[in-house]
C-alpha cells in the first residue's frame, strides 16, 4: 500500500498542534469555571472576578508590557544599528562564530549569570566599589527592581544574539552588496544607506523571529522569577504561582490569568504590527527625502549591541566564577580562593539531575530530527502533494505564551492520569523542540541541489539509498546544528517540564529555579553552569565534528 | 526498435504546455542535439526522462529504450546516464567513492580495478583517494563522465555539460565525452543553447520552443 505523500507533514504538525490545541481548550474551560474533575460544571465569571480582585494586577500587567516590548525593541534596535554601522567590516561575518556560546546558553543560566553580574553584591558593584567608596553591597534593587528593568535587560542579553543570527541569515538572501553600492553612489553615507535600503528587506524576513521574541518576552516565567520583582510579579508568574498553590480552587483564577496573558500577547503582536507599519511609512519618507545627516547617531547606537554581548559574555563568566568561588568578601573583586567544594558536595544530585535532563533532551531531539527530516524529505520528493503549506503551523508554539496552553495541557494530563511521566514531559518538550529544529533544517534541506539526488538516482540508487548515502551526509552540518539546537531548547525548558511533569519531574532547570529564591548562590551557580555546559558541549561538538569528519573534503568544510 | 525513442512528449506547468508535443528517435551511437533558449523546458525534458521531474511539473507521453518502456520504471532502474552543467560530484565522497557509487554487486577487488582502469584511461592515475574539491575543473568534469559510464548506462543524456568550461577545455572535454559514447554505441541526447556544441555532435539538430 502506498502511503499518502502528506503523511509525514501531517504527523509533524499533529505532534505539535495536538497538545497546543488541547491545552488551549483545557485552559479556556476552567477560566470560565468549567472543570468537572474539581466538581465545577457549567460556566461562570467567578475566576475572572477573583483574578481582577488580585491586588497589584495593574502593576503586573504594566511590568509584563514594559519588559516585553522593551526587550524586543532593544534587541531589534541594537541589532539593526549594529548591522548598519559594521556590515562592511571584515569581522562582521565572523561574529556568527562568536555568537554560538551565547545562543547555546539556556535563558535560565544567562539569567543567573546576569544576577551574578548585576546584583548589589555582584561583579559590577565590586568593580565600581573603589570608585564609589563602597564597603558593603549598595542598598539598591539593581535586580528584581520594581520597574522590571533588570528583567528587560536580562531578556535582551539572550534575544539580541538570536535576532542577530536571524538577521545574518536573512542578509544572505538579499542582494545587499548591489543595493548598498547603488545607494552610496547616490550620495548616502554607508550606515544610513544600510538602514534605508537593506534593513527593510531584512526586517521582512525576520518578522517571525521578532514576534517570537515578543511572545517569549511577554510570557517568560523563568526569567521573570529570576530577575523580575516578586510582589506583584509580572503577569506570567501569577498562573504558575497559583497552580503550585495547595488550594486546588486556585486553578480557576490561574486559568483566567493564563487566558489574560494569551489575549495580552495577541494584542501586543497586533500593536507591534501597527507600530511597525507606521515606522515603515516614516522610514520610507525619510529614505525618499534624501537626507544624509544622522550617520554619527547610528554609529553611536551601534555600540549598544557590543555592550549587550559583553554583558552576556560577562554573565557567562560570572556564573562560572560563582560555582567555584570559595569565601568571597564584598568589595573583593576576586574570591579568596577557587575550589570545587560546591561541585563535590552536590555531585550526586547533579549527576542524577543531568541524567534526568538528558533522558528527555536526547529522545526529544532524535524524535524531532526524524519527524522534521521525514516531512522535509516528503516535501522535496512530492512538492505540493506533501502539503508543505501546513508546516508553517508548527511555528505556533513559538508565537504563544507557554502558559496559555501548557496550563490546560497539565489539567488534561492530570485527568488522563498521564502527568508526571516521561512520555508526557517528552511530548511537551517536543512541542518546542520541533519548531526550532525545523527552523534550522528547512532552508538547507530546500536549498540542496536536486540534481545531486538525480545524479545518484541515474547511477542506480533507489530513494532510500539516495537519502542515506548522499543527502544525509551532505546535510550533516545542518543536521548536527539542528540537534544541538534541539538539545539546548529541551535543556532550557522550565514550564513544559513543570506542568507536564506535574511538578514532580526534576531536571537541572526546575531545580535551579527552585534554588533561585534564597538558596545558596554557589549551589545556584553550579546548577546554572551545568545547565549551560550541556548545550555548550553539544554546540562545540557541532562546530568540530563536521570539521573532523570532512577534514579531507574541502567542498564540505567551508563556513 | 533499438535506441532511445520519444513519442508525443508534453510537459505542463500549471496546465500550460512548455513546448509542442515532441517525438524523436536516437539510434545507438548517434547524437541528437536539442536546441532552445533557456527556460524552454530542455532540462525538464531530461528530468522527465530520468523520472525525476520537479513535482510542480507534469509530463505525458511515451519514452522507450531499446524497445522497453521507461516511464513505468523508477529512476534508479532506467539505466540512463546524465551529465549536468555542474559536475555534481558528491562532495562527501572521495573520487574513488564517487566512481564506485554506481558500480554495485561486484567484488571489492574488481571494483577497485575498474575504478583504477577508468582513472588511468582518463589520464588521472592514482586519483581514487583524492578529495573532489582538490581537482581542477577539467578533471572534475572527466570524473563526472567516468562516474556515469561506470554505472553501465544504455543511453546518455547531456544537459549542457560543456557550458561551464573555458574555451580550450571545452573542445577537449566534448571530444572526450562524444568519443566514449561512440565507443560504447550509446544513443546520446544533448540539450544545449550553443550552436557549436550541436554542430560538433555531428548528428541531427532539433529546435525546441
Amino acid at each position: 500500500m502506498r502511503l499518502p505523500a502528506c503523511l509525514p507533514v501531517l504527523l509533524l504538525v499533529g505532534t505539535v498542534l495536538l497538545p497546543v490545541l488541547a491545552g488551549l481548550a483545557g485552559t479556556l474551560l476552567p477560566a470560565f469555571g468549567h472543570l468537572p474533575a474539581l466538581g465545577a460544571a457549567g460556566w461562570s465569571l467567578d475566576p475572572w472576578r477573583q483574578l481582577l480582585a488580585t491586588p497589584g494586577l495593574g502593576t503586573a500587567l504594566r511590568l509584563t508590557l514594559t519588559s516585553g516590548f522593551g526587550a524586543t525593541a532593544l534587541s531589534l534596535f541594537s541589532v539593526a544599528l549594529f548591522c548598519a554601522a559594521f556590515h562592511d567590516r571584515p569581522l562582521f561575518r565572523r561574529v556568527q562564530l562568536w555568537l554560538a556560546p551565547l545562543l547555546a546558553t539556556p535563558h535560565l543560566a544567562m539569567g543567573v549569570g546576569f544576577l551574578a553580574l548585576a546584583a548589589p553584591s555582584g561583579l559590577l558593584a565590586r568593580l565600581l566599589a573603589p570608585l564609589l567608596g563602597l564597603d558593603r553591597p549598595p542598598d539598591l534593587a539593581t535586580v528584581n527592581d520594581p520597574w522590571g528593568l533588570a528583567l528587560l535587560l536580562g531578556l535582551a542579553l539572550k534575544e539580541a544574539p538570536w535576532l542577530l543570527l536571524m538577521s545574518l541569515a536573512a542578509l544572505n538572501q538579499t542582494p545587499a552588496a548591489r543595493l548598498m553600492a547603488t545607494a552610496r553612489l547616490l550620495g548616502q553615507p554607508a550606515p544610513l544607506a544600510w538602514l534605508k535600503v537593506v534593513f527593510p528587506l531584512v526586517y521582512r524576513q525576520i518578522r517571525l523571529p521578532v514576534h517570537a521574541v515578543l511572545a517569549y518576552s511577554l510570557g517568560t516565567v523563568e526569567m521573570a522569577l529570576l530577575l523580575g520583582p516578586g510582589n506583584p510579579p509580572p503577569l506570567a508568574v501569577l498562573p504558575v504561582r497559583w497552580f503550585l498553590d495547595r488550594d486546588l480552587a486556585m486553578t480557576f483564577p490561574a486559568a483566567a490569568a493564563a487566558i489574560l496573558l494569551l489575549a495580552l500577547t495577541l494584542a501586543a503582536m497586533a500593536l507591534w504590527e501597527g507600530v511597525a507599519a507606521l515606522a515603515g511609512r516614516a522610514g520610507r519618507h525619510w529614505a525618499g527625502s534624501g537626507a544624509t545627516s544622522g550617520a554619527i547617531a547610528v554609529r553611536l547606537g551601534a555600540l549598544l549591541l557590543p555592550v549587550l554581548l559583553l554583558l552576556a559574555v560577562g554573565s557567562l563568566g560570572a556564573v562560572l566564577l560563582w560555582s567555584v568561588a570559595g569565601p568571597w568578601r564584598f568589595p573583593d573583586l576576586w574570591p579568596r580562593r577557587l575550589d570545587l567544594g560546591t561541585w563535590a558536595a552536590q555531585r550526586e544530585g547533579l549527576l542524577a539531575l543531568a541524567g534526568a535532563t538528558l533522558r528527555v533532551a536526547l529522545p526529544a531531539t532524535l524524535l524531532a530530527l526524524a519527524l522534521a527530516g521525514a516531512a522535509l524529505e516528503a516535501v522535496a520528493r512530492h512538492g505540493r502533494a506533501a502539503w508543505p503549506w501546513l508546516l508553517g503551523l508548527s511555528y505556533l508554539p513559538l508565537l504563544l505564551p507557554q502558559t496559555g496552553f501548557l496550563f490546560g495541557l497539565q489539567v488534561l494530563l492530570l485527568q488522563l492520569g498521564l502527568d508526571g511521566g516521561l512520555p508526557a514531559v517528552l511530548w511537551a518538550h517536543l512541542v518546542f523542540v520541533l519548531p526550532h529544529v525545523l527552523l534550522v533544517l528547512a532552508a538547507p534541506w530546500a536549498a540542496l541541489d536536486p540534481r545531486l539526488a538525480r545524479s545518484a538516482a541515474a547511477l542506480g540508487a533507489g530513494p532510500l539509498r539516495v537519502l542515506c548515502t548522499v543527502k544525509l551526509p551532505v546535510l550533516l552540518r545542518p543536521l548536527l546544528a539542528a540537534a544541538a539546537v534541539g538539545v539546548a531548547v529541551s535543556v532550557g525548558q522550565y514550564l513544559a517540564t513543570l506542568f507536564a511533569g506535574g511538578g514532580r519531574f526534576a531536571t537541572l532547570t526546575t531545580e535551579a529555579l527552585a534554588l533561585s529564591s534564597g538558596g545558596d548562590r554557589r549551589v545556584l551557580g553550579v546548577f546554572a553552569t551545568l545547565q549551560a555546559a550541556i548545550p555548550l558541549a553539544c554546540y562545540a561538538l557541532v562546530l568540530l565534528l563536521p570539521r573532523w569528519v570532512w577534514r579531507r573534503r574541502a567542498g564540505l568544510r567551508a563556513v | 526498435m533499438r535506441g532511445l525513442v520519444l513519442q508525443q512528449v508534453v510537459l505542463r506547468l500549471e496546465g500550460r504546455m512548455l513546448f509542442p508535443p515532441l517525438s524523436l528517435q536516437v539510434a545507438p551511437g548517434q547524437v541528437t542535439a536539442l536546441m532552445g533558449p533557456s527556460g524552454c523546458g530542455k532540462s525538464s525534458l531530461l528530468a522527465w526522462l530520468c523520472g525525476t521531474l520537479d513535482p510542480a511539473l507534469t509530463g505525458q507521453g511515451r519514452a522507450s529504450l531499446d524497445g522497453a518502456d521507461l516511464t513505468a520504471l523508477p529512476p534508479e532502474r532506467r539505466r540512463l546516464g546524465i551529465l549536468f552543467q555542474d559536475d555534481l560530484l558528491f562532495p562527501h565522497l572521495s573520487v574513488g567513492g564517487n566512481l564506485g557509487f554506481g558500480l554495485r554487486g561486484l567484488p571489492r577487488a574488481e571494483r577497485r580495478a575498474r575504478i583504477a582502469a577508468a582513472l588511468a584511461e582518463a589520464e588521472m592515475p592514482g586519483f581514487a583517494e583524492r578529495d573532489p574539491a582538490s581537482l581542477s575543473g577539467g578533471q572534475r568534469a572527466r570524473v563526472a563522465l567516468l562516474r556515469v559510464l561506470l554505472a553501465g548506462p544504455r543511453a546518455l543524456l547531456l544537459d549542457e555539460p560543456f557550458g561551464r568550461l573555458d574555451a580550450a577545455l571545452r573542445g577537449r572535454f566534448r571530444r572526450f565525452v562524444l568519443d566514449h559514447a561512440a565507443a560504447r554505441g550509446l544513443p546520446v541526447l544533448l540539450v544545449t543553447h550553443d550552436a557549436a556544441d550541436a554542430e560538433a555532435a555531428g548528428g541531427p539538430v532539433l529546435r525546441l520552443g
